[in-house]
């Protein structure tokens, strides 16, 4: 009895709030910033309409058959148990309803899948745990990782306004034009999600998705991945802000330059030595950010899970130094333990190497430079 | 009362059991059919089609556009020659992808095809692609690997950019042609 | 313990000759070796009721480090393994055994049968089903952790993406599913061929009808389970590359073969739950069931249709539009049959001379919630809008509600209606309407702000959150904790049952109809020897 009343009361309280009002509040959906994402809002609150008169009207009238129909009332049960035309009416009847939903549903359905003419493409791969964005039009590619500091996760820091939806490098786009996205994996399934574009696609590795969006107002939008691909799943959030068209032009020009003063710089630095002081510095802050979230700030890992590298034997005998530089550069197959070759630059892949050989009282002295690790991604041996 | 003969009913319960056991196992190469049929998942046939439906339609334009992506485990450099083209249905057209071993060792691979939209996939005739077959590369090779297709006019209206991706796997330690050569590893 | 009274000298019915001289033997003997459909029923219950605390408490974890944003109690990984081994506890180990515990006692008696066709088939059914979960629990503790990719185990993360207790897994789902298979078997075979005679087919009890459609979906589709889980075997130690596109296969493949066999286990796993409704909602209303033959329609159109809706669950894999369409289309298509028995235990309930003992209330309770987890099925359905929906919490809500105050309430239900039956002992009606009342309370405390947090944007299977979803999540988790607890009420209310209580006569409820309410209370530990006369 109490159900239905409550389950009424809490239908009608959001039925009488003002649908503008009802979408800021964090209990429904989003209108969103593009066409797409509004007409899904429209035809989400339309078909909740629906559900609820349909419940007002059954409920209703089972609600009013407890009230009234109770043996205690002194009434008595009549016996009939079967009408043909009644039940084709309630048969018919949400036929209809359901047709006159399919329609609009319809309509949305086939704009949403339309992909052609657009202006900007972004490849958009997923990987344990981040996303990478390349423009097809540009020269610019990047990683865009999880931004929140492993210690707010921990407990040990406040957690900040956008926790677990912030990123390094988020996903630039213009305003006002057509921007498709081609979704793949390198790995496991995936999907990327913008609740604010209703663009969600799934990432499947050796497979390509399209989806397209359109936004009117520049802005930040922040969405999660949305396929379970393991452990940090929950971790791999997604950015994208909309610029001005001509906002966007200066931004992708400017990141073009930097991608390239960033790629020639390394081909220097391979003729380079870097100090030990300098690797371990180096190589412990790519540690703290890249590595320990796994492997522990103390190295030990997690027993079981993730191995430890303080006295580990692959990480202290100098004969295994070559096995470390290729678990780093391209992961474990079967296992969390990512590929992160093309994430971290060579210096810094030589310098967290260089870090867990040294630190906790691993003290092989090995000092492994850029060059060392060019040369094991050419598989040269040394 | 004698008691009911459960064998017959007993039988062919089992029998629908294991059919619908095979069933499962069926629906493998069912969807392989069904996604030829419909180009349900974007993938192109593994076979060489020929120049048949190559009747040219100068009406229409269509864009391909072209995407390589190595695999991350993966050392080789791998990259479209163009990164697009404009193309009339019906148009034969050779493309090349470019793809080169660093390693210091023999190595094999497999380019794994996708199309998008998928039921574009159906109307992309590749009457030649390095796809077909195990690309073998000698350390510090090079190759320009040819693509030759055309766009089956029949291609429905809506579909005017076609984009074709390639995923390049390892595969030397499942090929019997690396079996002797110094094989990379890979790290697995 | 022993649930049925061994008293052969009391019977209502026709004198049954020969079950003078038999006595069970007793302990470990006789329920390791029990052949005797009441005797596996209760195996069944008493295991699911078990199974259905363990998976509780795997929630428990789960809700207690969802409590608050931030990594509190386990690690992501661990908390993987607790979201994947809960769904399939509660899917395989609580649910579907509940559900043939209720088969096994109840469909012999209702067809005037004395025991199932296959009753040492039955035995097995039952027993290999601990051993399987003991594999499953054990995995939990392998080096490298248990399963942690879903109770749906998608490939490749469950392929070359896990360890090994992907094979422990593997070979437990397998021993499950044969478990499954054999308990459906047998209810085909008894329905078809140990009906009392004059027990026509459109005479029998709606839950008999649901069971024997219920039977026919699992020898459909459960084989083609063990295909898919042996086919993630191979791919991840035997080299096949069904699901890997390295080797020519296709991830996607994958979902379209286990949601072929998902999506009819999900009506595999609600539809003896209209059954048992259709048994009570008439009882208390005094009435009889509104629409027998229709709903008999319905249940197979629900059934028929429940193969082809599967990828309304992949909606987002990238499916060309003609193909979202018709299973927008299929799906939507669903909702008619199962509005139509909504609207025939209204129709039941109105004018009726209606009492509300509990098995009344949770009756009448999954008639409201499982609509309104129906609504938001109604809702997912629309391709558009569940790409806004599709592995947020709107899902978790949607398919918490059908299940928890859908399937597990008509068997809480089923329990407290028939447990006079089967102990001879009425249950203590106060105690079951606390157990009502609080289980009805926490349990929308826990499962509605689902819908919430899902339509903000607060995906599935994560272990932490963004802080716009923190005040919700506590309330639900608070929910959890209440309605975890208020099982113990549960627990309480049968241990007592089974040991005593106000003695049940054989009819129990005043407007109950069918053959067990001919049989004493507790019924004879072989009932029906003789057939009944069926009018």
């Amino acid at each position: 009895m109490a159900n239905t009343m409550y389950h009424r009361c809490s239908l009608l309280a959001l039925l009488c709030v003002d649908s503008a009002i009802a979408a800021e509040m964090p209990l429904n959906m989003t209108r969103g910033v593009t066409e797409i994402s509004q007409k899904v809002y429209d035809l989400h609150m339309t078909i909740f309409y629906i559900c609820c008169a349909i419940g007002l009207v059954v409920f209703g009238a089972m609600f009013w058959s407890i009230l009234h129909h109770r043996k205690a009332k002194g009434v008595q049960p009549a016996q009939f148990h079967e009408s043909t035309k009644v039940e084709l009416l309630w048969t018919a009847i949400p036929v209809v309803i359901l047709v006159l939903m399919a329609i609009p549903a319809t309509r949305t359905l086939i704009a949403m899948e339309d992909t052609s003419k657009s202006e900007v493409t972004v490849l958009v791969t997923g990987s344990q745990w981040k996303w990478h964005y390349k423009y097809l039009e540009y020269p610019v590619e990047y990683y865009s990782l999880l931004a929140t500091p492993a210690k707010q996760i921990q407990n040990k820091l406040r957690k900040n306004e956008n926790y677990l939806l912030e990123v390094d490098r988020p996903l630039v786009i213009p305003t006002g034009k057509k921007v498709r996205f081609l979704m793949t994996s390198d790995d496991v399934i995936h999907s990327w999600w913008v609740p604010a574009f209703a663009v969600k696609k799934d990432a499947n590795p050796g497979f390509i998705n399209e989806a397209w969006t359109q936004v009117d107002q520049p802005g930040t939008y922040r969405g999660q991945c949305a396929e379970l691909c393991g452990k940090d799943h929950g971790f791999m959030p997604i950015v994208v802000v909309a610029k001005t068209p001509e906002d966007f032009d200066s931004w992708i020009r400017a990141e073009g330059e930097r991608l390239a003063k960033l790629k020639a710089a390394e081909q220097e630095l391979l003729s380079m030595q870097m100090s030990m002081t300098d690797a371990m510095a180096m190589g412990e802050k790519v540690y703290q950010g890249y590595c320990a979230a796994c492997h522990q700030p103390t190295g030990t890992g997690l027993p079981g899970v993730f191995p430890a590298l303080k006295g580990s034997k692959m990480a202290t005998e100098t004969g295994r130094k070559s096995e470390h530089i290729q678990i780093v550069l391209n992961g474990k197959a079967g296992t969390a333990m990512q590929a992160f070759g093309k994430q971290l630059s060579l210096q810094e892949i030589a310098a967290v190497i260089t870090y867990e050989r040294n630190a906790w009282d691993n003290n092989t002295g090995d000092l492994v430079q850029a060059a060392d690790i060019q040369a094991a991604k050419n598989g040269q041996k040394e | 009362m004698q008691a009911p003969d459960h064998l017959p009913l007993l039988r062919k319960l089992l029998i629908i059991t294991v059919l619908m056991f095979g069933f499962g196992f069926a629906l493998v190469p069912l969807y392989d059919v069904f996604c030829d049929l419909t180009g349900l998942n974007g993938k192109t046939s593994t076979m060489a089609a020929t120049a048949d439906r190559a009747i040219k339609d100068q009406q229409r334009t269509i864009t391909i556009e072209f995407l390589a992506k190595p695999d991350p485990k993966m050392p080789w450099r791998f990259e479209p020659e163009i990164r697009q083209i404009q193309v009339h249905p019906g148009e034969i057209k050779v493309v090349h992808y470019a793809a080169e071993n660093p390693t210091s060792a023999l190595m094999v691979a497999q380019a794994v095809p996708s199309v998008s939209p998928g039921q574009a996939a159906l109307y992309f005739n590749k009457m030649e692609c390095f796809c077909f077959q195990r690309q073998t590369l000698k350390a510090g090779e090079k190759l320009m690997m040819p693509l030759q297709f055309y766009v089956d006019p029949a291609l429905p209206e809506q579909f005017s950019t076609i984009t074709l991706s390639y995923t390049m796997y390892d595969v030397t330690q499942h090929s019997p042609a690396a079996t002797g050569a110094a094989v990379y590893q890979t790290g697995k | 313990m022993s649930t049925i009274s061994t008293d052969t000298h009391q019977h209502a019915g026709p004198h049954d000759a020969d079950h003078g001289h038999h006595h069970p033997p007793a302990g470990f003997k006789r329920w390791f070796y029990t052949t005797n459909h009441k005797d596996i029923g209760t195996l069944y219950l008493l295991f699911a009721l078990t199974m259905f605390f363990i998976g509780g408490l795997m929630a428990m974890v789960i809700r207690a480090e969802l409590f608050q944003p931030g990594l509190q109690l386990v690690q992501p990984d661990f908390f993987n393994q607790m979201t994947t081994v809960h769904g399939l506890i509660m899917v395989f180990g609580a649910v579907m055994p509940a559900f043939t515990g209720l088969a096994n006692w109840l469909i012999p008696m209702m067809i005037g049968a004395p025991d199932m066709a296959l009753p040492r088939m039955n035995n097995w059914s039952f027993w290999i089903l601990p051993f399987a979960f003991a594999i499953l629990l054990m995995s939990l503790f392998m080096e490298g952790g248990g399963p942690g990719f879903g109770w749906t185990f998608y490939a490749p993360l469950s392929t070359k993406y896990s360890g090994d207790s992907t094979a422990l897994f593997v070979f437990s789902v397998h021993i499950m599913g044969i478990s499954s298979i054999m308990g459906a078997i047998n209810v085909i075979v008894t329905i078809f061929n140990l009906r009392a005679p004059g027990m026509t087919w459109m005479k029998m009890p709606l839950f008999v009808w649901t069971w024997l459609i219920t039977a026919f979906l699992l020898i459909a589709v459960m084989p083609v389970l063990a295909g898919t889980v042996t086919m993630v075997l191979t791919d991840k130690y035997f080299g096949t590359s069904f699901f890997d596109a390295a080797g020519g296969g296709d991830p996607v493949l994958f979902q379209h073969i286990f949601w072929f066999f998902g999506h009819p286990e999900v009506y595999i796993m609600i539809l003896p739950a209209f059954g048992i409704v259709s048994s009570i909602v008439p009882t208390f209303s005094r009435k009889p069931l509104f629409g027998y033959a229709s709903m008999v329609y319905a249940t197979s159109s629900i059934a028929l249709l429940s193969f082809l809706v599967w990828a309304h669950h992949m909606f987002t894999t990238g499916m060309p539009v003609f193909a979202e369409l018709f299973f927008m289309y299929c799906t939507m298509l669903i909702a008619v049959p199962t509005g139509v028995k909504v609207f025939n235990w209204v129709a039941t309930m109105w004018r009726g001379a209606l009492t509300f003992e509990v098995p009344m209330m949770f009756a009448i309770a999954f008639i409201v919630l499982f609509t309104i987890g129906g609504f938001s099925g109604l809702m997912l359905a629309i391709t558009p809008a569940d790409f806004q929906y599709h592995d947020t919490y709107f899902v978790v809500a949607h398919f918490h509600y059908v299940l928890v105050t859908g399937a597990i309430f008509s068997i809480i239900a089923a329990a407290y209606y028939w447990l006079p039956k089967w102990t001879g002992h009425m249950y203590d009606e106060t105690l079951g309407q606390w157990h009502f009342w609080c289980s009805l309370i926490s349990v929308n405390l826990l499962f509605f702000p689902m819908h919430f947090v899902g339509l903000a944007g607060m995906p599935r299977r994560i272990p932490d959150y963004a802080l716009q979803f923190a005040d919700f999540n506590a309330l639900i988790s608070i929910g959890g904790f209440a309605f975890g607890l208020s099982q113990l009420l549960f627990l309480w209310v049968i241990v007592k049952c089974i040991n005593g209580g106000k003695p049940a006569t054989n009819q129990v409820w005043e407007g109950a109809e069918g053959l067990e309410w001919q049989l004493t209370s507790p019924p004879p530990y072989h009932s029906f020897t003789t057939p009944p006369d069926v009018k």
